[in-house]
């Protein structure tokens, strides 16, 4: 007989996912900053609070599933002095936008906004639940910090980044197991791309899963005599011209890669800055305007067209681009 | 009596009553209500927009809040002890501007320069520009949350300042308001005090007409709140009723004020036309100041200083 009294499976955060090291980094974190809350509108287990809420039950307020009073809440918190981490999935939170312009932005609050569950990274729960607009939404509040970490080190690294900031941010994690890519000698800051991988030929800027993605297409793109530079652009907002205009004028080329819309996300950023500094061919992988749909992340990445391949195909588009121009 | 009361003795000698403290305190409250009704034509008609029928609806509440239920004084706006007063029906900020300056939070000339390019008295209220209205509004519902986490935060800072929030009844057609309700009782915020301006008119018509809200103090009752049900130009009442209000434990009071849409100005009462944004022609402001009981010259200030 099936034994139906044993507990269900359930599938919470585990592993070596961004929401994991997150919701850990955070918890450990939690004495240095006294006036830190972080804000759960009943999805604990799947953002990573879990962690948190266990070693600080007071400290998790819980909304119940209602995003928008969450949201405008932490303004109100905010401005009696608390730290207010608001925590949700990334769709969800979308649906709080305007308390997040309003409440938070508008009146400049020291707010911080994380977002599990971003993208195709999502996986089987299926186009309604993949927010592919987060970034873009979230960028286009003025003062708005947005940031989408690539691996469980930078995640860490950024969590105190964000805490330690003044000033409304909102961060994507993920919610599938990650690669490793970083080492404990990463180093994190806002505001600030790295290449993480160095080349001549094209510069692939990435954030969030597609770094790891990236650095593969530059394996790709290696085997077939193309020195691909790959950046790890985890700072979307404000996003680092220096660095791209470097970039744009060594390389004279540019893909960018994000799990996310092409439009108005990491790609339009890099084009809005690279077209101010040193215009170059510009390739954009990411959601063509689409949504998702159910299937396992890896299956989804390659359906719609962000794997490895597809930035390398994107790389040689625009390789063949420079030199039409030259 | 509060430092703002006793910073708010604006009223000629000749008005006051020398009887019993109460009655002073009501009397004061009374011309700072018609001062804040006076004022809130006066900027209206210069700014040629805006939202004069749940402005002078509110004035009364307003005028008890800040001038005796509520701890808070003009030099007093960044200390942590304060009352916070959040207006969630932001667009009846005329008012809010108005018994503002009653009180010297801002200067009384100044504040008639509503909606006006470089002037910091917005549309809407906006908390970067004018520090004491607390946070920004005039998307409904939100301020309401807002007063929630300013009343969380003061809980769990140990202050023993009150959050108040004053919303519109057509404000209570917004999900996010009962989102804030159940939460608020949920964790039991007795320093949480929401006044509901019912004057069953909103934009476009009655309440009744664009979507009920009756039974509405069941409505409050039933998501665990303590519920008053009052006369919203009755000062005495107001006043009695916020005290009784902040003596309530483990639950968030509100109180269900019953007005009048353009209170005070009769062609405006109970006239849904008058909700706004509405542009006021110089013989309306001039008929509405009279009504007021201003006299002619300072009618003249009013509108053309």
């Amino acid at each position: 007989m099936p034994d139906n009294n044993a507990a269900p499976a359930l599938i919470g955060s585990s592993g070596d996912s961004l929401r994991e090291a997150f919701g850990k980094a955070l918890t450990a974190m939690a004495d240095e900053f006294p006036k830190l809350v972080v804000l759960d509108a009943d999805i604990a287990g799947g953002t990573g609070v879990h962690h948190f809420r266990k070693a600080h039950p007071e400290r998790l307020i819980q909304f119940g599933i209602a995003e928008q009073n969450m949201m405008a809440a932490a303004g109100g918190l905010a401005a009696t002095g608390m730290l207010p981490v608001v925590t949700g999935f990334a769709v969800f939170l979308t649906r709080a936008f305007e308390q997040a312009r309003l409440s938070i932005g508008y009146c400049k609050r020291n707010v911080k906004i994380v977002a599990s569950h971003p993208g195709l990274d999502v996986g089987p729960d299926g186009g309604s639940a993949q927010a592919l607009e987060d970034i873009a939404a979230f960028r286009a509040i003025p003062g708005m910090t947005v940031i989408s970490p690539a691996d469980p080190t930078e995640m860490a690294l950024a969590t105190r980044a964000v805490l330690e900031f003044e000033g409304p941010v909102y961060m994507r994690t993920g919610r599938s197991p990650a690669k490793r890519l970083f080492g404990s000698d990463h180093v994190f800051e806002i505001g600030k791309g790295q290449i993480v991988h160095h080349g001549r030929d094209v510069t692939l800027v990435a954030c969030g899963v597609e770094v790891a993605r990236a650095l593969e297409a530059a394996e790709l793109l290696h085997d077939e005599g193309i020195n691909a530079r790959v950046v790890n652009m985890a700072t979307i907002k404000p996003i680092d011209s220096e660095l791209l205009k470097r970039c744009a004028t060594e390389t004279g080329a540019i893909v960018t890669a994000e799990d996310h819309n092409i439009y108005g996300g990491l790609g339009s950023a890099v084009a809005e800055a690279v077209a101010k500094t040193h215009p170059c061919p510009i390739e954009f992988v990411g959601l063509n305007d689409s949504f998702g749909t159910s299937g396992e992340p890896d299956e989804l990445a390659e359906h719609f067209g962000i794997t490895a391949p597809f930035i390398a195909q994107a790389a040689k588009h625009a390789i063949a681009r420079k030199r039409g121009l030259q | 009596m509060t430092t703002a009361a006793n910073a708010a003795v604006r009223t000629s000698a000749a008005m006051i009553p020398t009887i019993a403290h109460d009655t002073d305190i009501e009397v004061q409250i009374a011309d700072a209500a018609r001062f804040v009704r006076r004022h809130t034509i006066a900027s209206i008609y210069r700014a040629e927009s805006g939202h004069p029928g749940g402005a002078l609806s509110c004035a009364d509440i307003l005028a008890c809040l800040f001038g005796a239920e509520m701890n808070v004084w003009p030099s007093g706006t960044a200390d942590r002890q304060r009352d916070r007063f959040v207006l969630s029906k932001g667009h009846a900020c005329p008012a809010l501007y108005a018994i503002g300056a009653y009180h010297d939070f801002c200067d009384k000339t100044e504040a008639l320069a509503l909606r006006k390019l470089g002037s910091p008295f917005q549309g809407h209220p906006h908390v970067r520009d004018l520090p004491w209205v607390e946070t920004s509004t005039g998307s409904l519902g939100q301020g309401f949350s807002v007063a929630l986490g300013m009343a969380m935060g003061m809980k769990l800072q140990k202050m023993h300042a009150r959050a108040y929030v004053l919303l519109g009844d057509g404000e209570l057609q917004e999900g996010e308001v009962w989102e804030a309700a159940m939460c608020a009782a949920h964790h039991k915020l007795d320093n949480l005090c929401a006044i509901v301006d019912y004057n069953k008119l909103q934009s476009d018509a009655p309440n009744d007409v664009i979507m009920r809200l009756e039974p509405l103090a069941d409505k409050w009752r039933a998501f665990g709140w303590t519920v008053f049900e009052i006369d919203g130009h009755n000062i005495p009442g107001i006043l009695s009723t916020l005290h009784l209000a902040a003596s309530t434990h483990h639950r968030p009071s509100v109180l269900i004020a019953n007005t009048v849409k353009g209170k005070g100005v009769p062609y405006m009462e109970n006239g849904a036309a008058w909700h706004g944004s509405v542009k006021l022609t110089r013989p309306q402001a001039e008929d509405a100041l009279a009504a007021l009981g201003t006299e002619p010259q300072e009618i003249k200030e009013l509108l053309d200083a």
